[in-house]
């Protein structure tokens, strides 16, 4: 491979880390209850990831612009890896499963559907999100299925700063000035009907004992840990109930409809194009 | 990352401050100069560091320093900086010779 010369500030390499490819490769295939496991946390990645990627060139400074690409960018990795697996127990591809399911196949939960809205509560969603991922990662990274584990293990890492940069923000936002006091709090309260489900423990994970992370087991160390966070920031945690439905039944928002229209065109229009 | 500090944006400022961003490559070589960036402050400096310069394996230790704590020498006056050496071959070693007789030299 030939990168940068070696003396240069950004000498670049391609590091050590799995790829989607990889796991295409490796021959493993997914059982049936692990393939639909992997396309709940699949989903959630990638419509995060399209919704993220709004921002790009929209974002209040150019830094914060890439920043949020980066995550978005992430947050796509998680979702080839996840839907390239689950894609092994039915013979089709990633690309089949992003781009040729309609909505009410998608298993993906609300709160990563919904409106960007402005950067305060694009921000709390952030937030609420890459803590919880964090939480399921960190036990993911234990299960029994040896290419969830190592899925888990690379996307971890990766968590970690979308979790840190989330923290940042909040704080900046919450200690910053009235208006992004109050903008990012209505942020939270927008997103807060959507994080219940989160932690809804489906029929599905009775059949994964070992191998899925039952959500409910997440719940206490996400609460402490965002109490703690919204503590420092100044912000409330809001005391509003979850939303009506979404167990991943395929019961979904309004949102996934517009999401999937904007991300699913160009594949549709030209099927097997490649670029 | 280490640091803790978290300070406010300053609303007023209008425009995030400029910083310098240094890379450390690998360990043993010197922080190398890699550009410039804008953050309210030094702690998101060093995130947006990381998202700009750091995404293809770069670096394992980066520096940022606030711009305006930085001297330069003045572009312009590069002659009178920079080109006095020229012509004064004596500085090198080489440009001596060997004295007869000199041994292990």
């Amino acid at each position: 491979m030939s990168f940068a010369s070696h003396d240069s500030a950004t000498k670049q390499s391609a590091g050590q880390a799995i790829t989607a490819e990889e796991i295409g490769a490796s021959g493993a295939t997914a059982p049936e209850d692990v393939a639909r496991y992997a396309l709940w946390l699949g989903d959630d990645a990638l419509m995060l990831a399209q919704r993220l990627g709004w921002w790009i060139a929209r974002a209040p400074e150019l830094e914060e612009d890439i920043a949020l690409a980066n995550i978005a960018l992430d947050l796509l990795g998680h979702a080839r890896f996840f839907l390239t697996y689950a894609g092994t127990a039915w013979g089709k591809t990633e690309d089949d499963l992003a781009y040729f399911r309609d909505e009410e196949e998608f298993r993906s939960c609300r709160l990563v559907e919904q409106e960007n809205g402005d950067f305060g509560q694009t921000i709390a969603r952030q937030l609420i999100f890459s803590y919880y991922q964090y939480e399921l990662y960190r036990r993911l990274v234990d299960s029994s299925d040896a290419t969830l584990a190592a899925i888990a293990d690379k996307a971890l890492k990766e968590v970690q700063y979308h979790q840190d940069h989330a923290s940042q923000w909040i704080l900046r936002l919450g200690l910053g000035t009235e208006e992004s006091k109050r903008r990012v709090q209505d942020g939270l309260d927008y997103m807060w009907p959507y994080v219940d489900e989160l932690f809804h423990d489906d029929e599905l994970i009775d059949a994964l004992e070992g191998i899925a992370v039952r959500p409910s087991t997440l719940r206490a160390d996400f609460d402490r840990r965002i109490a703690e966070i919204l503590g420092e920031a100044g912000l409330e945690v809001p005391g509003i109930p979850g939303a009506w439905g979404g167990d991943r039944s395929g019961e979904f928002s309004e949102q996934r409809g517009h999401i999937l229209a904007e991300m699913q065109v160009l594949a549709r229009q030209h099927p097997g194009a490649t670029w | 990352m280490s640091e803790n500090t978290v300070s406010t944006i300053d609303a007023s400022a209008g425009e995030w401050p400029l910083w310098e961003v240094f890379v450390r490559s690998s360990r043993g070589l010197s922080h190398v100069h890699a550009g410039s960036l804008h953050a309210p402050d030094a702690t998101m400096a060093l995130r947006n560091a990381r998202d700009l310069y750091t995404r293809r394996n770069e670096g394992t230790s980066v520096w940022v320093v606030p711009a305006d704590a930085v001297s330069a020498s003045d572009p312009d006056s590069k002659g009178g900086y920079f080109e006095s050496p020229q012509g004064k071959s004596y500085r090198h070693a080489t440009y001596y010779t060997k004295s007869e007789g000199v041994k292990h030299l």
